[in-house]
């Protein structure tokens, strides 16, 4: 009852400030309400007992993510004026309504396999040992790291002045 | 506060619940949620008389002592005198972010404080994922910040706004790796399984983490020598340049309560939090909270303010590094000593320290090459 209750109030809010995002013509304020959006979906991860997830979406999206975005609409003019209109309105909502519908009829289509065992609490140490135990991810995610850290190197030395 | 101590008593069988939340004991969560307000208040009123009259001392001067007996009544005097005044909206600004940027900086900080034990189970949430839901949390707190420079409409509140953006940002990388040095000798990201682990306190274990800890803190919360995202002399105010009455109190209360919310944390990562011989628990945590703090005013009064340069240099080149060898370190102890490290490290530790805080600063210099902002 509780989570159900919980889980209709997050994603109302979570549809709401994505159409926000979309929709708002002040870039700054759809950017708050992709933090909304953000912080909605971490309350969902907590009602699916995934409390590690939870806490790693808030640190890393609206703590690190949102304030890059803000940021860099800080460095940019104009912006309670909107953002400068441009014809390809109707070709980008052909494109997300495609791709709307086709998420739709995946998700209602599937036949989604559910586990009956009961979900893993305290989830940490279940993570790690995945991470870290022979037959682990940690191959993987170090060579994502360092694929991430030439991309940053990268950038830096493109954007560098001579 | 009798009655805190009565109350925080009869919630000690409590520890037998399982510490998910929610749980659904409802007057568990009142209760806590009333104490940690009127906690945090109260506090903020004390640390703002602590800064005030000991920092007077340590100019050589009165500081406030007229409002009640030695001044106590201060704090609350101008508290009143704030939420009198008008609250005065720029014309330009942009009203609703305007408005909501004190509340979304103040929530976060009122959060950390949910995690934090008292006495043994004595706490609103025993998070498994405890310190690291600290550092989720404090990092919404800048999206407040940033919504107050933004919304105001004034440069030199934008200005000081990103300056403490890109402090904040630099400053949490040595943050977060000296705590992970005491989750490593800890064993658990829990606060209250932290401070159950510490029959020593860490600080001895962990010398050098404190003293990151320490200094990243101040960076996080804009406490000097830190606070050039509200230097008076170049910005006015900062982020909160146009904020009065009620919401500028808002901000002002921010300011105390992250300043105790770091004072808190240190006192429950490195000093043992509540444990100690004869005074009650959370008298112990009060008293080590103030203590923390004292040093935070002291470094405060002794230390000139560091320029824009100076302040990331001091992150990246000094902070960094040494977090990334205290991490190594203490992972290596971890491992030789996995049943708990012996007394014995405590003299290696703190040599270690010295030595590495000495040869950085011979090797450290501010304001070598280019000035980069």
């Amino acid at each position: 009852m509780g989570l159900a209750a919980a889980f209709w109030i997050m994603a109302v809010v979570i549809v709401a400030a994505a159409l926000g995002v979309v929709f708002l013509r002040n870039v700054f304020r759809a950017a708050l309400t992709l933090v909304l959006c953000f912080v909605a979906v971490a309350g969902l991860y907590i009602t699916l007992s995934a409390d590690f997830l939870a806490a790693v979406q808030i640190l890393v999206y609206v703590g690190a993510i949102s304030v890059l975005i803000i940021l860099a609409i800080m460095m940019t003019r104009e912006v309670p004026q909107g953002s400068p209109a441009n014809r390809l309105k109707l070709p980008a909502f052909i494109v997300a309504a495609v791709v709307l519908g086709i998420m739709i009829y995946t998700v209602t289509k599937t036949a989604w396999q559910v586990s009956a065992e009961a979900p893993l609490t305290p989830t940490t140490v279940p993570l790690a040992t995945k991470l870290f135990s022979e037959g682990g991810f940690v191959l993987p995610v170090e060579i994502a790291a360092v694929l991430l850290l030439a991309a940053i190197l990268g950038a830096i030395v493109i954007a560098r002045e001579k | 506060m009798v009655t805190l101590n009565y109350s925080i008593e009869g919630l000690l069988p409590m520890k037998g619940l399982p510490p998910d939340w929610p749980g659904g004991y409802w007057w568990h969560w009142l209760f806590f949620t009333v104490v940690l307000i009127a906690f945090v208040l109260v506090m903020v009123l004390g640390a703002i008389y602590i800064e005030r009259r000991g920092m007077g001392r340590m100019q050589s001067r009165l500081g406030p002592n007229r409002t009640g007996p030695f001044g106590l009544l201060q704090a609350v005097a101008d508290a009143v005198k704030v939420l009198l005044k008008e609250n005065i909206v720029p014309a330009k600004a942009d009203k609703i972010v305007h408005w909501l940027a004190p509340i979304i900086a103040f929530a976060p900080v009122m959060m950390i404080f949910a995690v934090v034990p008292f006495q043994d189970g004595a706490l609103l949430a025993d998070l498994n994922i405890g310190i690291l839901y600290i550092v989720a949390v404090s990092s919404i707190a800048t999206v407040g910040v940033f919504m107050a420079g933004w919304g105001s409409s004034n440069k030199y509140s934008l200005l000081g706004a990103m300056r403490n953006v890109a402090a904040v940002v630099s400053y949490e990388i040595p943050l977060v790796l000296s705590v992970i040095g005491v989750v490593l000798v800890a064993g658990s990201l829990s606060l209250n399984d932290i401070v159950l682990a510490q029959d020593i306190p860490f600080i001895l274990f962990q010398p050098l983490g404190f003293l990151l800890f320490f200094a990243a803190g101040c960076a996080e919360i804009n406490r000097a020598p830190f606070d050039l995202m509200e230097a008076d002399s170049e910005l006015v105010a900062g982020f909160h340049t146009e904020y009065s009455g009620m919401k500028f109190a808002m901000f002002y209360l921010v300011e105390y309560a992250e300043a105790i919310a770091i004072s808190a944390i240190i006192a429950t990562l490195f000093l043992g939090g509540w444990r100690g011989p004869l005074l009650p628990p959370w008298l112990w945590l009060i008293v080590k909270i103030v203590i923390v703090f004292f040093v935070m005013v002291w470094t405060r009064a002794t230390l000139p303010r560091v320029r824009i340069d100076q302040l990331m240099a001091l992150a990246w080149k000094f902070l960094f590094p040494l977090a990334l060898i205290n991490l190594f370190i203490t992972a290596v102890q971890v491992l030789v000593w996995p049943d708990g490290l012996p007394w014995a490290l405590i003299f290696l530790n703190i040599a270690v320290m010295l030595v590495l805080v000495i040869l950085w600063s011979k090797l450290f210099r501010l304001g070598w090459g280019r000035l980069e902002v």
